[in-house]
């Protein structure tokens, strides 16, 4: 049994003069304090990998910098699947009694520690090295080849895609620590310059600076208690070019076995936190996850099915799309932005229902999944 | 026996895949062994460069200096008449389903796979 007993996020966009040390330390110090513990309470520590300032022991070097002695620390890699991939370590950890208190951390000044061309191209190394990368693609590109092929095989068109942009700008508007706050248009969307087709500027997420932290204890440090209920994984392959079919990919074969391992259905999800880099991995994701039927999910986000008072709140703090991507801290957003809304703290975004939610994270061009079921149990 | 073929990764014109004799299946990334059953050693063959394209991206925004000097250029997954799927440049205009076959361009100061609408 696990539960996230703490959480900490830092606005995200430009922290200009913080470094990702500075800025893991500030969420670190945030998810300790909101845990009600003190940091030599932390025992485990698990660090996401950083693309501004890669270390080989990015872990120590942070317990260092922050001033703690865990018995058990290391940095992980799982791309944008990294957040969760180290809640569902740190779960099983907790569970084997292996540590108390598990601190999950990352942060990057990505937007202001380097130029959007070094993010674009170390983000662009995902690639095969000698069958892909030099062939000049882009992360934007991969996911522009999936789109392409989904679009085509489900019959969703750019105006569909463009309504999961639309939507998390609509929620990041109510979030002050977004990166965006100017509301778009299906039209704004649409007009944006291209960048690889069918994406367009608002379809991808922005680069950020930001941090993002949480606490993982084995009961409930406070009054409320949000459990682990279930997680599972699945990697089918790393590059685009060796991906299987689209009916066969991770996210499908994740979430079975989450269900599975939580005992729980998609009927009883109440919130929920998807990765969202680009319009068509939300897309994509929602209707592999069961979320909507294929070719469905677009409609569902017109109905306002996901929007804060709909049936299933989606992100409702704006996503990688519109709250922003600092690299692992980007998903972890969504991790955060679930708890509060569980623990009844989201303010003005607050929605009526967050007993049971499900987020869901995906690494390389839709190559890791992680699937995990949060319950609220008091 | 693998024969040692040079394709376009290493400046020549043309396209490798393997094949595995104990399993059948082909695989484009080249190893030492079968990916799909670990049988050592899979059959280096060319492929006649015909396939289908399957996958299409419009790439209008790069990131590195040489590769700026290109754009749009049109970024492919093709599905080759041997079975196996590659990633390779082609005409801004194809569509998923054209049938396409290879030819071999200049970028970034490379040679790559450049495919056209086969007539």
């Amino acid at each position: 049994m696990s539960y996230i007993t703490g959480v900490g996020l830092t606005s995200y966009g430009k922290h200009e003069g913080s470094s990702s040390l500075d800025l893991m330390s500030k969420a670190a110090a945030q998810a300790i304090d909101d845990a009600g513990l003190t940091r030599s309470e932390i025992d485990g520590l698990l660090c996401g990998y950083n693309t501004v300032a890669p270390h080989i022991m990015l872990a120590t070097v942070f317990a260092e910098h922050f001033g703690i002695r865990p018995s058990y620390a290391h940095a992980v890699q799982v791309g944008g699947a990294t957040g969760l991939a180290m809640t569902m370590l740190a779960h099983h950890l907790v569970d084997a009694g292996v540590a108390r208190h598990v601190l999950v951390v990352s942060g990057e000044n990505r937007l202001t520690g380097q130029s959007r061309d070094a993010s674009i191209q170390a983000l662009a190394q995902v690639g095969h090295p000698d069958y892909e990368v030099s062939l000049g693609p882009t992360i934007p590109a991969y996911y522009g080849l999936v789109a392409s092929r989904y679009m085509h095989e489900y019959g969703v068109t750019q105006e569909d895609l463009a309504e999961f942009a639309v939507l998390m700008r609509a929620h990041a508007c109510t979030h002050p620590g977004a990166q965006f706050h100017e509301p778009i248009t299906v039209a704004d969307v649409m007009a944006s310059k291209p960048v690889a087709m069918p994406l367009k500027l608002l379809d991808c997420c922005p680069v950020s600076d930001g941090g993002a932290a949480f606490i993982i204890s084995p009961e409930p440090t406070g009054t409320a208690g949000i459990r682990v209920r279930g997680c599972a994984q699945a990697h089918t392959h790393q590059h685009v070019t060796a991906a299987p079919r689209l009916s066969e990919l991770g996210a499908e074969i994740s979430i079975t076995k989450a269900k599975t391992a939580s005992g729980l259905a998609i009927s009883d999800v109440r919130y929920a936190a998807v990765y969202d880099s680009f319009t068509i991995t939300l897309a994509m994701l929602l209707e592999d996850l069961g979320l909507a039927k294929r070719g469905e999910a677009a409609a569902r986000v017109r109905s306002g099915y996901f929007s804060r008072d709909g049936e299933v709140p989606l992100n409702t703090h704006g996503g990688l799309l519109s709250y922003g991507h600092c690299g692992v801290g980007g998903a972890m957003a969504h991790l955060v932005e679930t708890h509060l809304q569980m623990t009844g703290r989201a303010g003005n975004r607050q929605v009526r229902d967050a007993s049971i939610a499900l987020l869901h994270g995906d690494g390389g061009v839709l190559s890791s999944h992680v699937s995990m079921f949060l319950e609220r149990v008091r | 026996m693998s024969e040692k073929l040079a394709d376009w990764t290493k400046g020549a014109e043309a396209i490798i895949y393997q094949h595995c004799a104990d399993c059948g299946a082909r695989q484009y990334f080249r190893r030492s062994f079968c990916a799909a059953c670990g049988a050592p050693e899979p059959e280096t063959k060319r492929a006649n460069g015909e396939g289908t394209v399957y996958a299409t991206s419009l790439v209008c925004r790069a990131a590195t200096p040489e590769t700026k000097a290109h754009v749009p250029y049109n970024i492919l997954l093709v599905d080759t008449s041997e079975g196996f799927r590659m990633m390779a440049h082609g005409e801004n205009d194809l569509a998923i389903g054209d049938k396409v076959f290879a030819r071999y361009k200049k970028f970034a100061g490379r040679l790559v796979p450049y495919f056209e609408k086969a007539r």
